[in-house]
């Protein structure tokens, strides 16, 4: 009985009907994730072919779901590996503090300024949120990957330090340097504009 | 003393609650020290305060594919088969 019981819970693979059932699913999980909805487009569209080359060797113990969900998974993370070793992209990574002598001190032009009526400017509408979109897309793209899934998507520390292979003072440093550079462009863009 | 690159780290760190108690002290004597840094704690609640409307708003939403992206998606796999 209970080895007829294993037989009935195997799960098949039905890819005709994939794109109808999971394509949103696996959509949004990607966009989640790399935060640009052609690129995510492509990994489900990877995924799905992906799988069809590899049907074969589903054994039926997860769902077709979860199959697809952890080959999605990996295309995610050989994406972060690719944008993780591009180097000397147009990125600009704008430094805050000082180095050599007074390393870690502020640089001076770079001081925060103090704000004006800052709550008054604090009232949810589409302007501040276009505005912070305008600020997050002008990190340099690890971080902006960093800093969405801590702070938009609301991803635990942990997690995001195992999908993206970072420790986690690693993560601080980068969301650090994050809402350091954020917190001047909102000062340029939307506080002091 | 920690330098001001420290002390903003922690504050960041602070935002999500994730600070240690031991951070939390350092950065505190920083900020008495510090009027650069403390205006950048204060700041950072606005931020933080930013960020959350933004999260929620992305929360609401769930995107799709379009029709047409399914339809090319489809397109795409039979021509795998």
């Amino acid at each position: 009985m209970k080895f007829m019981n294993q037989i009935s819970k195997r799960h098949t693979l039905d890819p005709n009907k994939w794109i109808d059932s999971y394509a949103d699913y696996l959509f949004n999980y990607a966009i989640v994730r790399v935060n640009n909805s052609d690129i995510a487009k492509d990994l489900v569209q990877e995924t799905f072919f992906a799988g069809l080359k590899s049907a074969k060797n589903f054994e039926g113990k997860a769902t077709e779901r979860t199959w697809l969900v952890a080959i999605l998974k990996r295309k995610v993370i050989d994406y972060y590996r690719k944008i993780n070793s591009v180097k000397g992209k147009a990125e600009v990574r704008m430094n805050f503090y000082e180095a050599g002598e007074n390393e870690g001190s502020w640089i001076e032009e770079r001081v925060p300024q103090t704000w004006d009526n800052d709550t008054d400017k604090l009232i949810e509408n589409e302007e501040l949120k276009q505005a912070i979109d305008r600020c997050i897309d002008h990190l340099p793209e690890k971080y902006a990957v960093v800093f969405r899934m801590k702070t938009i998507q609301e991803f635990e520390t942990e997690e995001i330090c195992k999908e993206l292979n970072i420790t986690a003072s690693n993560l601080w440093v980068i969301i650090h340097r994050a809402r350091t550079q954020l917190r001047k462009c909102m000062e340029e863009n939307w506080f002091n504009a | 003393m920690i330098t001001c690159d420290e002390a903003t780290t922690i504050c960041d760190k602070g935002q999500y609650g994730e600070a240690s108690f031991l951070e939390k002290v350092k950065l505190n004597f920083h900020f008495l020290l510090c009027k650069i840094c403390a205006t950048y704690g204060k700041q950072n609640k606005t931020m933080t305060a930013v960020f959350k409307i933004k999260a929620r708003s992305c929360k609401k939403e769930t995107r799709q594919l379009s029709m047409e992206d399914k339809k090319l998606l489809k397109r795409k796999m039979q021509e795998v088969v």
